[in-house]
């Protein structure tokens, strides 16, 4: 992208109409929070939390502490780690259940059964199973994610164009290539937007985790962004609270942005109309 | 068209789900259905009972949680007889149905102009998905600091996770509407209100209600969540409670229970969605053609 | 379905009785993305077209015809040039984008009736909308209407219930309501195999005898070109513009024993010749069907 474009993209009124509405947003929650100390009168709600102003000074002076970043990497390690078992498994058995009308009729009744159960509904029963919280955390994030890819494979291997899979066979190809060559790319669209949907619920049920486990007293793992909001509160510095569910909002949408590009590298074929 | 499908172009509601129905049985489909819950079953049985694996003995056993549920007077005091089980769920559900009723007749018309309008787009789109990436949880501290009590807080949790996926969803649907519709709206005549009403609305419904499904699926995720930080009562304080308590056969009684009004809530939905869309459901049971 | 057998002289002078309708196309240049890509889809195209004719617009896939159709109806506007409708300007220096309007109505190739609504209340849309005429006076002339086309029976039946061939024939029928003044079809049989497509043509035909609106219709089948035109313009391959025309003089009223007659071999061949040449061009320079 040339600079002119960016530059035109960046200066466009669409632009400056979104920032003044987060601004306006901005100015709504600081005059709010701050009204008890100019006026005397607390107004309901936003009156009992932080206002910008001091949340910003408050991240200030976190930048410069080192536990602070700790926290980012612990939970996107957290992140990434269950992420990645969801995919290394989920994508296999998407595809599977896709290919194999047998195996799909058997694993994906159970499948359905068990995906209303929310993956923190699984928490306790995942700290009794494994030996370390810490992997308690990650098994449960990995299913949140699980979940997430296997239902986008399976929608995107199902809605293949039948012609392709024809046009190959009609080459010669054998049942191996058919699927590495045909079902496989032609998926991959699929997988990306699931995997960028299954991005951010995984972060959520980190975020969850590191809470529950943190704030639960169940002896859990310390650490990571969700454990550093909980704790701000219990220790009563809510700039703090604030500053953490921004910088998890970064995260989470840094990733999914990285995760989107990631996706585009690997199906160029989609950009073209 | 062969028979089978002359007929059922022919039938609608009762008679076309219990024609579904009944195909369903003929093929190989509950069976295999069956092989997979008992082959889930049995290993639980195994791993847990009989063969006491290593990671597995301090785990709930089938047998265990199954006399449990069933008991009418339960070890743990939560089984089908009690009336305790069914306030949880009652809880929890009404929980789920404020939190979902309000973020939908919130969420819908948001995303409708979010979709609709370009220029009410570009001023709120960007403040909205500022916000969004936010996890759910993380809101939690600051949800108890700002509401009182413990009922508004889960309230509130449950509520802004359903209204961002509802919203965004449905903003997607209208601008996943073919623009031939629009156009050809235009064409005849109608000015802006007459197409969003005749034609937006109606058009964006199949992706709304797509929405919808996601949104309760979220909403019971985000409830379970804030009841096992900060309720009484309700079916995630249940788990929680349970596991804290060391009576652990609860903890499952409580996730199947989850399970099973989680699909019931989700099927509910779909079921109002397929009753309000007729077309639809007329169009997919017919085929492309 | 064969199209009725009118004696009306009308109907055999082909288009000088009929004045509303008439479509001036002035030097019109469509350039996409100028600041960019620079994609002239249009190059300084002019075009008569009579009142009640119907005119034929055929060219090789992704030439720019439906860029044309588009700025008639009002969806996107043109760089430079004119377009008028009965001497009134459409769009033009000043005002680069036509308002679209119930006076020239899009029957689209894919299809656009409202899936959601039956095939009656998509009918009565327009007339509804407009709010000028009582509700039984509309779905009286609503039904009668699809009757008069044969589609009685089929009024309470959503559009994904019925046909594609039957669901075009609703379409018609819902733009004939508002008594347009011209009818534009984006390739609307192009998905049809050929057996619904004759039957569609005979059908078209017989509405239009029956209510007398220009036709403005893009196809890049010729058989169907000289079928149904009065006149056929051939248009060069991307960006289009006019490169021949070619008079229809067989008689209206028409029906399917024009297909074998003499004089469609002849017309045939005259065009074909320079369709090629055009189509080949377009292959040769890869381009995308629009």
């Amino acid at each position: 992208m040339n600079i002119t474009k960016l530059k035109d993209k960046v200066f466009s009124r669409a632009f400056f109409r979104g920032v003044i509405a987060i601004s306006i947003f901005l100015i709504i929650w600081e005059v709010g929070a701050r009204f008890e100390s100019w006026y005397g009168y607390r107004v309901p709600w936003i009156g009992l939390i932080p206002a910008p102003s001091a949340v910003f000074e408050s991240w200030g002076g976190l930048i410069g502490d080192p536990s602070y970043w700790m926290s980012w990497q612990m939970s996107f390690m957290r992140v990434l780690g269950g992420f990645f078992a969801a995919m290394i498994l989920g994508i296999p058995f998407g595809l599977f259940m896709a290919v194999n009308r047998t195996f799909h009729d058997t694993a994906f009744p159970t499948f359905e059964i068990l995906r209303p159960i929310p993956p923190l509904a699984w928490v306790p029963a995942s700290i009794i199973f494994w030996p370390t919280a810490e992997l308690s955390i990650a098994f449960v994030t990995f299913l949140g994610a699980f979940y997430t890819i296997v239902i986008n494979v399976l929608g995107g291997a199902k809605s293949i164009n039948k012609q392709y899979l024809q046009a190959a066979q009609s080459m010669g190809a054998s049942q191996w290539d058919i699927f590495r060559r045909v079902v496989l790319p032609a998926t991959l669209p699929s997988i990306v937007v699931g995997s960028a949907v299954g991005m951010g619920i995984t972060w959520e049920v980190v975020v969850a985790a590191e809470m529950i486990s943190g704030g639960g007293g169940s002896g859990g793992a310390g650490g990571g962004l969700g454990f550093f909001i909980w704790n701000s509160y219990v220790g009563g510095s809510y700039e703090q609270i604030v500053v953490g569910m921004i910088s998890i909002g970064i995260a989470g949408y840094f990733s999914s942005e990285m995760l989107r590009n990631l996706g585009g590298f690997l199906t160029p074929w989609l950009k073209t109309r | 068209m062969n028979n089978a499908s002359l007929q059922a172009s022919e039938m609608t509601g009762m008679a076309l789900t219990m024609y579904r129905i009944s195909t369903w049985f003929k093929s190989p489909k509950p069976y295999l259905m069956l092989v997979g819950v008992g082959f889930l079953l049995a290993i639980w049985y195994l791993f847990v009972e009989v063969w006491q694996l290593p990671r597995f003995e301090d785990m709930p056993g089938l047998t265990e949680v199954v006399t449990e549920y069933f008991s009418p007077d339960p070890i743990y005091g939560l089984s089908v007889y009690t009336p305790e089980y069914y306030q949880h769920i009652g809880i929890s559900l009404r929980r789920i149905a404020y939190a979902f009723f309000l973020a939908t007749v919130l969420g819908v018309p948001l995303g409708l102009f979010l979709g609709w309008s370009k220029k009410f787009h570009e001023f709120i789109f960007p403040l909205f998905e500022v916000l969004r990436p936010i996890p759910i949880l993380a809101w939690v501290p600051l949800a108890i600091i700002m509401f009182s009590g413990s009922e508004t807080p889960v309230i509130f949790l449950t509520f802004l996770a359903s209204f961002f996926a509802t919203t965004l969803n449905t903003m997607l649907g209208v601008q996943s509407i073919d623009e031939s519709y629009t156009r050809a709206a235009r064409c005849l005549g109608a000015n802006g209100w007459q197409t969003f009403r005749h034609v937006i609305v109606p058009g964006a419904m199949p992706y709304i209600f797509t929405g919808l499904q996601i949104s309760i699926g979220v909403a019971w995720f985000s409830l379970v969540a804030g009841e096992m930080v900060s309720g009484q009562f309700g079916l995630g304080y249940v788990i929680n409670t349970a596991y804290t308590m060391v009576t652990y056969p609860t903890i499952v009684i409580g996730m199947i229970t989850l399970g099973v009004t989680g699909f019931i809530t989700s099927t509910m939905v779909r079921m109002a969605g397929d009753f309000m869309m007729q077309w639809r459901v007329r169009e997919l049971a017919l085929g492309d053609n | 379905m064969s199209a009725a057998m009118n004696t009306d002289t009308n109907l055999q002078t082909n288009v000088t009785n009929v004045t509303k309708g008439a479509i001036r196309i002035e030097d019109v240049v469509k350039v996409y993305d100028p600041d960019g890509a620079a994609v002239m889809a249009v190059d300084h195209c002019s075009i008569d077209i009579p009142g009640g004719e119907i005119c034929m617009i055929v060219g090789p896939s992704g030439c720019g015809k439906t860029t044309l159709l588009n700025a008639i109806a009002g969806f996107h506007g043109i760089t430079s040039g004119e377009i008028y409708l009965d001497n009134e300007l459409l769009c033009g220096p000043g005002k680069m984008q036509a308002e679209p309007g119930s006076d020239r109505i899009v029957v689209f190739q894919n299809g656009a009736l409202f899936p959601w609504k039956s095939n009656l209340e998509n009918v009565v849309f327009g007339p509804m909308m407009e709010g000028k005429l009582s509700k039984t006076v509309i779905y009286d002339k609503a039904i009668k209407m699809m009757a008069d086309a044969g589609l009685g029976g089929t009024e309470h039946s959503f559009p994904g219930e019925v046909s594609s061939g039957l669901r075009r024939r609703v379409e018609i029928v819902r733009a004939l309501m508002l008594e347009p003044k011209v009818l534009l079809f984006d390739e609307p049989y192009r998905a049809l195999d050929s057996l619904t497509k004759s039957v569609m043509h005979e059908a078209l035909l017989d509405i239009y005898y029956k209510n007398k609106v220009t036709i403005f219709f893009i196809t890049h089948d010729l058989e169907e070109a000289i079928f149904l035109g009065h006149r056929l313009i051939i248009m060069s391959s991307r960006p289009c513009k006019p490169k021949k025309i070619v008079e229809v003089d067989i008689p209206h009223p028409r029906d399917y024993s024009v297909l074998t007659s003499p004089r469609f071999r002849e017309l045939m061949e005259e065009a074909k010749g320079v369709v090629n040449e055009e189509a080949k061009k377009a292959f040769e320079a890869g381009e995308k069907e629009g």
